[in-house]
Protein backbone atom coordinates (compact mmCIF):
# COMPACT_ATOMS: atom_id res chain seq x y z
CA UNK A 1 0.00 0.00 0.00
CA UNK A 2 1.57 3.50 -1.02
CA UNK A 3 1.18 5.91 1.71
CA UNK A 4 1.75 9.58 0.21
CA UNK A 5 3.07 12.39 2.35
CA UNK A 6 -0.12 14.26 1.42
CA UNK A 7 -2.20 11.47 2.93
CA UNK A 8 0.12 11.42 6.16
CA UNK A 9 -0.58 15.80 6.69
CA UNK A 10 -4.13 15.57 5.91
CA UNK A 11 -4.43 12.11 8.30
CA UNK A 12 -2.73 14.14 10.89
CA UNK A 13 -4.73 17.08 10.48
CA UNK A 14 -8.12 14.91 10.89
CA UNK A 15 -6.61 13.13 14.04
CA UNK A 16 -5.98 16.68 15.75
CA UNK A 17 -9.25 17.78 14.91
CA UNK A 18 -10.65 14.80 16.65
CA UNK A 19 -8.81 15.47 19.37
CA UNK A 20 -9.64 18.69 19.73
CA UNK A 21 -13.69 17.99 19.19
CA UNK A 22 -13.36 15.56 21.96
CA UNK A 23 -12.47 18.80 24.31
CA UNK A 24 -15.33 21.59 22.19
CA UNK A 25 -17.44 19.02 23.80
CA UNK A 26 -16.46 18.99 27.05
CA UNK A 27 -16.43 22.39 27.43
CA UNK A 28 -19.96 22.89 25.93
CA UNK A 29 -21.14 19.39 28.19
CA UNK A 30 -19.42 19.04 31.00
CA UNK A 31 -18.43 22.37 32.02
CA UNK A 32 -21.91 22.91 33.68
CA UNK A 33 -21.70 19.52 35.35
CA UNK A 34 -18.89 20.11 37.25
CA UNK A 35 -19.11 23.74 37.89
CA UNK A 36 -22.62 22.64 39.90
CA UNK A 37 -20.36 19.79 41.46
CA UNK A 38 -17.98 22.61 42.83
CA UNK A 39 -20.58 25.05 44.25
CA UNK A 40 -22.49 21.72 45.96
CA UNK A 41 -19.33 20.73 47.39
CA UNK A 42 -19.48 23.83 49.66
CA UNK A 43 -22.64 22.98 51.22
CA UNK A 44 -22.22 19.23 51.49
CA UNK A 45 -22.02 17.60 54.40
CA UNK A 46 -18.66 17.24 54.49
CA UNK A 47 -16.47 18.02 57.65
CA UNK A 48 -13.91 20.80 57.80
CA UNK A 49 -12.50 20.17 61.25
CA UNK A 50 -11.28 23.39 63.06
CA UNK A 51 -9.93 24.68 66.09
CA UNK A 52 -10.26 27.20 68.18
CA UNK A 53 -7.64 28.43 71.27
CA UNK A 54 -9.08 30.87 73.52
CA UNK A 55 -6.06 32.78 74.51
CA UNK A 56 -7.44 34.93 77.54
CA UNK A 57 -8.22 30.98 79.06
CA UNK A 58 -5.01 29.82 78.32
CA UNK A 59 -3.22 32.99 79.88
CA UNK A 60 -5.12 31.89 83.14
CA UNK A 61 -2.64 28.60 83.48
CA UNK A 62 0.76 30.10 83.65
CA UNK A 63 3.72 28.20 82.39
CA UNK A 64 1.00 25.46 81.77
CA UNK A 65 2.74 22.97 79.06
CA UNK A 66 -0.45 20.23 79.25
CA UNK A 67 -1.15 20.43 75.98
CA UNK A 68 2.42 19.95 74.58
CA UNK A 69 3.14 17.18 76.92
CA UNK A 70 0.09 15.12 76.04
CA UNK A 71 0.75 15.63 72.32
CA UNK A 72 4.13 14.74 73.05
CA UNK A 73 2.97 11.28 74.37
CA UNK A 74 0.44 10.47 72.51
CA UNK A 75 2.70 10.87 69.43
CA UNK A 76 5.94 9.65 69.88
CA UNK A 77 7.59 12.75 69.91
CA UNK A 78 11.19 12.98 70.84
CA UNK A 79 13.23 15.63 72.81
CA UNK A 80 16.08 17.07 71.35
CA UNK A 81 18.26 20.07 72.88
CA UNK A 82 19.49 21.35 69.71
CA UNK A 83 17.00 23.52 68.42
CA UNK A 84 17.70 22.46 65.23
CA UNK A 85 16.71 19.00 65.90
CA UNK A 86 13.75 19.47 67.59
CA UNK A 87 10.40 18.05 66.72
CA UNK A 88 7.04 20.35 67.22
CA UNK A 89 3.74 19.06 66.70
CA UNK A 90 2.11 21.98 68.91
CA UNK A 91 4.73 23.96 70.46
CA UNK A 92 4.58 27.76 72.23
CA UNK A 93 5.28 30.75 70.32
CA UNK A 94 5.69 34.64 71.65
CA UNK A 95 2.08 36.46 70.94
CA UNK A 96 3.53 38.98 68.96
CA UNK A 97 5.04 35.99 66.35
CA UNK A 98 1.73 34.78 66.16
CA UNK A 99 -0.17 37.59 63.63
CA UNK A 100 1.15 40.15 61.59
CA UNK A 101 2.87 43.37 63.44
CA UNK A 102 0.30 45.68 62.50
CA UNK A 103 -2.23 44.24 64.70
CA UNK A 104 0.60 44.30 68.01
CA UNK A 105 2.68 47.16 67.51
CA UNK A 106 1.06 48.75 70.72
CA UNK A 107 0.51 45.78 72.64
CA UNK A 108 2.45 45.99 76.14
CA UNK A 109 5.70 44.43 75.91
CA UNK A 110 4.82 41.82 78.71
CA UNK A 111 1.40 40.53 76.77
CA UNK A 112 3.40 40.70 73.28
CA UNK A 113 6.08 38.01 75.11
CA UNK A 114 2.90 36.12 76.01
CA UNK A 115 3.59 32.18 74.74
CA UNK A 116 0.48 31.07 73.12
CA UNK A 117 0.36 27.19 71.26
CA UNK A 118 0.76 26.80 67.57
CA UNK A 119 -0.15 23.38 65.55
CA UNK A 120 -0.45 22.54 61.92
CA UNK A 121 -3.34 25.03 60.70
CA UNK A 122 -4.93 22.52 58.64
CA UNK A 123 -5.51 25.05 55.70
CA UNK A 124 -7.65 24.76 53.03
CA UNK A 125 -5.31 25.08 50.38
CA UNK A 126 -1.91 23.64 51.94
CA UNK A 127 0.80 24.98 50.30
CA UNK A 128 2.60 21.86 51.87
CA UNK A 129 0.33 19.60 49.36
CA UNK A 130 1.02 21.73 46.98
CA UNK A 131 4.67 20.75 46.63
CA UNK A 132 5.14 17.51 47.94
CA UNK A 133 6.40 15.53 45.08
CA UNK A 134 5.25 11.86 46.47
CA UNK A 135 1.69 12.57 47.20
CA UNK A 136 2.79 11.27 51.17
CA UNK A 137 1.18 14.72 52.04
CA UNK A 138 -2.51 15.48 51.04
CA UNK A 139 -5.48 17.11 52.29
CA UNK A 140 -8.31 14.44 53.12
CA UNK A 141 -11.60 14.79 51.43
CA UNK A 142 -13.97 13.89 54.08
CA UNK A 143 -12.71 15.48 57.26
CA UNK A 144 -9.86 18.48 55.62
CA UNK A 145 -6.92 16.99 58.12
CA UNK A 146 -3.92 17.63 55.60
CA UNK A 147 -2.71 13.99 56.93
CA UNK A 148 1.05 12.55 55.94
CA UNK A 149 1.89 9.00 55.30
CA UNK A 150 5.54 8.77 56.56
CA UNK A 151 5.77 5.65 54.32
CA UNK A 152 5.70 7.90 51.05
CA UNK A 153 7.60 10.50 52.64
CA UNK A 154 11.26 10.93 50.81
CA UNK A 155 12.80 13.74 53.22
CA UNK A 156 12.61 16.12 50.95
CA UNK A 157 11.13 18.86 53.12
CA UNK A 158 10.19 20.86 49.98
CA UNK A 159 7.00 20.86 52.49
CA UNK A 160 8.86 22.40 55.18
CA UNK A 161 10.36 25.79 53.01
CA UNK A 162 6.60 26.02 51.61
CA UNK A 163 4.67 26.21 55.13
CA UNK A 164 4.74 30.00 56.12
CA UNK A 165 3.82 29.24 59.61
CA UNK A 166 6.67 26.20 60.13
CA UNK A 167 4.64 23.91 61.06
CA UNK A 168 6.50 20.96 60.01
CA UNK A 169 9.77 19.21 61.35
CA UNK A 170 12.18 17.48 60.24
CA UNK A 171 13.72 13.98 61.57
CA UNK A 172 17.69 14.66 61.04
CA UNK A 173 18.11 12.42 63.70
CA UNK A 174 16.65 8.90 65.14
CA UNK A 175 13.80 10.14 67.16
CA UNK A 176 13.74 6.95 68.62
CA UNK A 177 17.21 8.11 70.83
CA UNK A 178 15.14 11.32 71.96
CA UNK A 179 12.43 9.01 73.73
CA UNK A 180 12.13 7.81 77.37
CA UNK A 181 8.90 6.76 76.99
CA UNK A 182 7.45 4.67 73.79
CA UNK A 183 3.53 4.36 73.54
CA UNK A 184 3.20 1.15 71.38
CA UNK A 185 -0.40 2.50 69.66
CA UNK A 186 1.43 4.82 67.69
CA UNK A 187 4.32 4.49 65.57
CA UNK A 188 7.63 6.29 66.01
CA UNK A 189 8.96 8.08 63.07
CA UNK A 190 12.24 7.02 60.85
CA UNK A 191 15.47 9.53 60.56
CA UNK A 192 14.82 11.81 57.47
CA UNK A 193 11.05 12.02 57.15
CA UNK A 194 9.24 15.22 57.70
CA UNK A 195 6.28 15.02 60.57
CA UNK A 196 3.79 17.66 61.52
CA UNK A 197 -0.11 17.52 63.46
CA UNK A 198 -2.49 15.78 61.70
CA UNK A 199 -5.30 16.76 64.49
CA UNK A 200 -5.08 13.59 66.25
CA UNK A 201 -6.61 11.51 63.35
CA UNK A 202 -5.91 8.71 64.78
CA UNK A 203 -8.08 9.14 67.88
CA UNK A 204 -10.94 10.71 66.15
CA UNK A 205 -11.50 7.32 64.02
CA UNK A 206 -12.04 6.34 67.84
CA UNK A 207 -14.45 9.28 68.49
CA UNK A 208 -11.79 10.71 70.86
CA UNK A 209 -10.88 14.12 70.94
CA UNK A 210 -7.18 15.49 69.98
CA UNK A 211 -4.83 14.68 72.66
CA UNK A 212 -3.99 18.37 73.60
CA UNK A 213 -7.57 19.56 73.62
CA UNK A 214 -8.51 16.98 76.38
CA UNK A 215 -5.43 17.75 78.39
CA UNK A 216 -5.85 21.43 78.68
CA UNK A 217 -6.83 21.91 81.92
CA UNK A 218 -8.82 25.67 81.03
CA UNK A 219 -10.71 24.27 78.10
CA UNK A 220 -8.95 26.89 76.36
CA UNK A 221 -8.93 24.55 72.83
CA UNK A 222 -12.33 23.58 71.17
CA UNK A 223 -12.53 21.47 68.84
CA UNK A 224 -14.97 20.50 66.11
CA UNK A 225 -16.73 20.82 62.37
CA UNK A 226 -16.80 25.02 61.04
CA UNK A 227 -19.20 23.45 58.47
CA UNK A 228 -21.56 22.59 61.20
CA UNK A 229 -23.21 25.98 62.23
CA UNK A 230 -24.49 23.78 65.24
CA UNK A 231 -21.32 23.07 66.37
CA UNK A 232 -19.32 24.35 69.93
CA UNK A 233 -16.66 25.80 67.60
CA UNK A 234 -19.23 27.51 65.29
CA UNK A 235 -21.44 28.52 67.82
CA UNK A 236 -18.20 30.68 69.68
CA UNK A 237 -16.54 32.33 66.17
CA UNK A 238 -20.26 33.29 65.57
CA UNK A 239 -20.42 35.43 68.79
CA UNK A 240 -16.76 36.36 69.27
CA UNK A 241 -13.72 38.28 66.78
CA UNK A 242 -11.15 35.88 66.03
CA UNK A 243 -8.03 35.76 64.48
CA UNK A 244 -6.63 33.84 62.61
CA UNK A 245 -2.55 33.15 61.69
CA UNK A 246 -1.70 34.97 58.64
CA UNK A 247 -4.80 34.25 56.71
CA UNK A 248 -4.00 37.14 53.64
CA UNK A 249 -1.05 34.28 52.42
CA UNK A 250 -4.65 32.75 51.30
CA UNK A 251 -3.84 29.60 52.83
CA UNK A 252 -7.41 29.21 54.40
CA UNK A 253 -5.69 28.25 57.69
CA UNK A 254 -8.53 26.91 59.96
CA UNK A 255 -7.46 27.59 63.84
CA UNK A 256 -8.38 30.34 65.18
CA UNK A 257 -7.20 32.44 68.11
CA UNK A 258 -9.95 34.22 70.21
CA UNK A 259 -7.76 37.43 71.85
CA UNK B 1 54.79 -43.98 42.60
CA UNK B 2 56.72 -41.32 44.28
CA UNK B 3 54.16 -38.54 43.98
CA UNK B 4 51.98 -41.05 45.86
CA UNK B 5 52.15 -38.88 48.81
CA UNK B 6 51.26 -35.38 47.50
CA UNK B 7 48.52 -36.88 45.35
CA UNK B 8 46.56 -38.63 48.32
CA UNK B 9 47.42 -35.20 49.74
CA UNK B 10 45.91 -33.61 47.29
CA UNK B 11 42.52 -35.43 47.08
CA UNK B 12 41.98 -35.37 50.44
CA UNK B 13 42.19 -31.50 50.65
CA UNK B 14 40.35 -31.13 47.72
CA UNK B 15 37.54 -33.49 49.54
CA UNK B 16 38.04 -31.57 52.54
CA UNK B 17 37.42 -28.12 50.70
CA UNK B 18 35.00 -29.34 48.51
CA UNK B 19 32.85 -30.81 51.73
CA UNK B 20 33.14 -27.94 54.11
CA UNK B 21 30.37 -26.81 53.60
CA UNK B 22 28.55 -30.04 54.46
CA UNK B 23 30.39 -29.99 57.83
CA UNK B 24 30.28 -26.69 58.63
CA UNK B 25 26.36 -27.38 58.38
CA UNK B 26 26.74 -30.11 61.32
CA UNK B 27 29.00 -28.03 63.30
CA UNK B 28 27.01 -24.82 63.50
CA UNK B 29 23.78 -27.93 64.01
CA UNK B 30 21.34 -26.33 61.36
CA UNK B 31 18.53 -28.36 59.78
CA UNK B 32 16.57 -28.05 56.64
CA UNK B 33 13.53 -28.03 59.62
CA UNK B 34 11.80 -24.80 59.60
CA UNK B 35 11.47 -23.69 62.67
CA UNK B 36 8.97 -24.44 65.27
CA UNK B 37 6.96 -20.67 66.29
CA UNK B 38 5.57 -20.25 69.22
CA UNK B 39 1.81 -19.83 68.27
CA UNK B 40 -0.52 -17.66 70.80
CA UNK B 41 -2.29 -19.99 72.92
CA UNK B 42 -5.77 -17.84 73.38
CA UNK B 43 -6.45 -17.31 69.40
CA UNK B 44 -7.04 -20.15 67.07
CA UNK B 45 -8.00 -18.39 63.73
CA UNK B 46 -5.70 -15.89 62.04
CA UNK B 47 -7.18 -13.09 60.15
CA UNK B 48 -6.49 -15.39 57.33
CA UNK B 49 -6.29 -19.19 56.42
CA UNK B 50 -2.50 -20.31 57.43
CA UNK B 51 -1.48 -20.56 53.99
CA UNK B 52 -2.20 -17.26 52.36
CA UNK B 53 -0.45 -15.38 56.18
CA UNK B 54 2.61 -17.60 55.38
CA UNK B 55 3.01 -16.93 51.54
CA UNK B 56 1.30 -13.35 51.39
CA UNK B 57 1.29 -11.69 54.69
CA UNK B 58 3.47 -9.21 53.58
CA UNK B 59 0.75 -8.29 50.81
CA UNK B 60 -1.53 -8.07 53.50
CA UNK B 61 0.39 -5.60 55.83
CA UNK B 62 0.89 -3.60 52.74
CA UNK B 63 -2.85 -3.43 51.85
CA UNK B 64 -3.81 -2.59 55.59
CA UNK B 65 -1.30 -0.07 55.73
CA UNK B 66 -2.51 2.07 52.34
CA UNK B 67 -6.49 1.49 53.52
CA UNK B 68 -6.00 2.61 57.14
CA UNK B 69 -2.98 5.48 56.24
CA UNK B 70 -4.82 6.56 52.68
CA UNK B 71 -8.02 5.93 52.95
CA UNK B 72 -8.84 6.02 56.61
CA UNK B 73 -10.38 2.76 56.49
CA UNK B 74 -9.31 0.97 59.77
CA UNK B 75 -12.05 -2.33 59.98
CA UNK B 76 -10.89 -5.76 58.13
CA UNK B 77 -13.50 -7.97 57.14
CA UNK B 78 -12.12 -11.72 57.41
CA UNK B 79 -12.75 -14.70 55.45
CA UNK B 80 -14.78 -16.22 57.98
CA UNK B 81 -16.55 -12.79 58.86
CA UNK B 82 -14.74 -11.87 61.94
CA UNK B 83 -13.82 -8.08 61.93
CA UNK B 84 -10.76 -6.97 63.09
CA UNK B 85 -8.79 -3.28 63.22
CA UNK B 86 -6.24 -2.84 60.60
CA UNK B 87 -3.06 -2.30 63.30
CA UNK B 88 0.23 -3.98 63.07
CA UNK B 89 0.53 -3.19 66.46
CA UNK B 90 -3.37 -3.22 67.67
CA UNK B 91 -3.95 -6.55 66.27
CA UNK B 92 -0.85 -8.97 64.74
CA UNK B 93 1.21 -8.16 68.08
CA UNK B 94 -1.63 -8.66 70.40
CA UNK B 95 -1.06 -12.43 69.14
CA UNK B 96 2.33 -12.93 67.87
CA UNK B 97 5.16 -11.93 69.32
CA UNK B 98 8.16 -10.02 67.32
CA UNK B 99 10.95 -11.90 68.46
CA UNK B 100 9.77 -15.54 68.97
CA UNK B 101 7.66 -15.58 65.81
CA UNK B 102 8.14 -12.69 62.96
CA UNK B 103 12.41 -12.29 63.40
CA UNK B 104 12.69 -16.33 63.85
CA UNK B 105 11.44 -17.31 60.45
CA UNK B 106 12.35 -14.21 58.40
CA UNK B 107 15.95 -15.33 59.82
CA UNK B 108 15.32 -18.92 58.91
CA UNK B 109 14.06 -17.64 55.46
CA UNK B 110 16.99 -15.07 55.24
CA UNK B 111 14.78 -12.37 54.66
CA UNK B 112 16.26 -10.18 57.33
CA UNK B 113 14.03 -7.81 59.58
CA UNK B 114 11.61 -5.22 57.57
CA UNK B 115 11.48 -1.72 57.90
CA UNK B 116 8.29 -1.83 59.44
CA UNK B 117 10.06 -1.93 63.01
CA UNK B 118 11.96 1.59 62.10
CA UNK B 119 9.21 3.62 63.06
CA UNK B 120 5.97 0.98 64.16
CA UNK B 121 6.91 -0.19 67.67
CA UNK B 122 7.35 -3.55 69.06
CA UNK B 123 5.32 -3.86 72.02
CA UNK B 124 7.96 -5.90 74.00
CA UNK B 125 9.89 -2.36 73.61
CA UNK B 126 7.87 -0.15 74.72
CA UNK B 127 7.33 -2.49 78.14
CA UNK B 128 10.86 -1.53 78.57
CA UNK B 129 10.35 2.05 77.92
CA UNK B 130 7.04 2.46 79.70
CA UNK B 131 6.77 5.58 81.74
Amino acid sequence: MKFTRREFVELSGACLVALSGRKVLAVFTGAKESEAASTGEATSTKKRLGMLIDTKKCLRAQNCTKCIEACDQAHNIPVFQNPAHQIKWIWEEPFDDLFSPAETQYLEKDRKDVLTPVLCNQCDEPPCVRVCPTGATWKREADGIVMMDWHRCIGCRYCMAACPYGSRSFNWVDPRTGLKTLNPDFPTRTQGVVEKCTFCAERLDKGQLPACVEACPEKAMVFGDLNDPQSEIRQLLASSYALRRRPELGTGPNVYYLI
Amino acid sequence: MRDRVWIVAGLLLFLAVITYPFWHGVEARATSQPPVLVLPAHEKECVAPISYMRTSHMKLLLDWRNSVVRNDQRKYVSYDGKVYDMSLTGTCMKCHEKKGFCDRCHEYAGVGTPYCWNCHVDPALAEVKRP
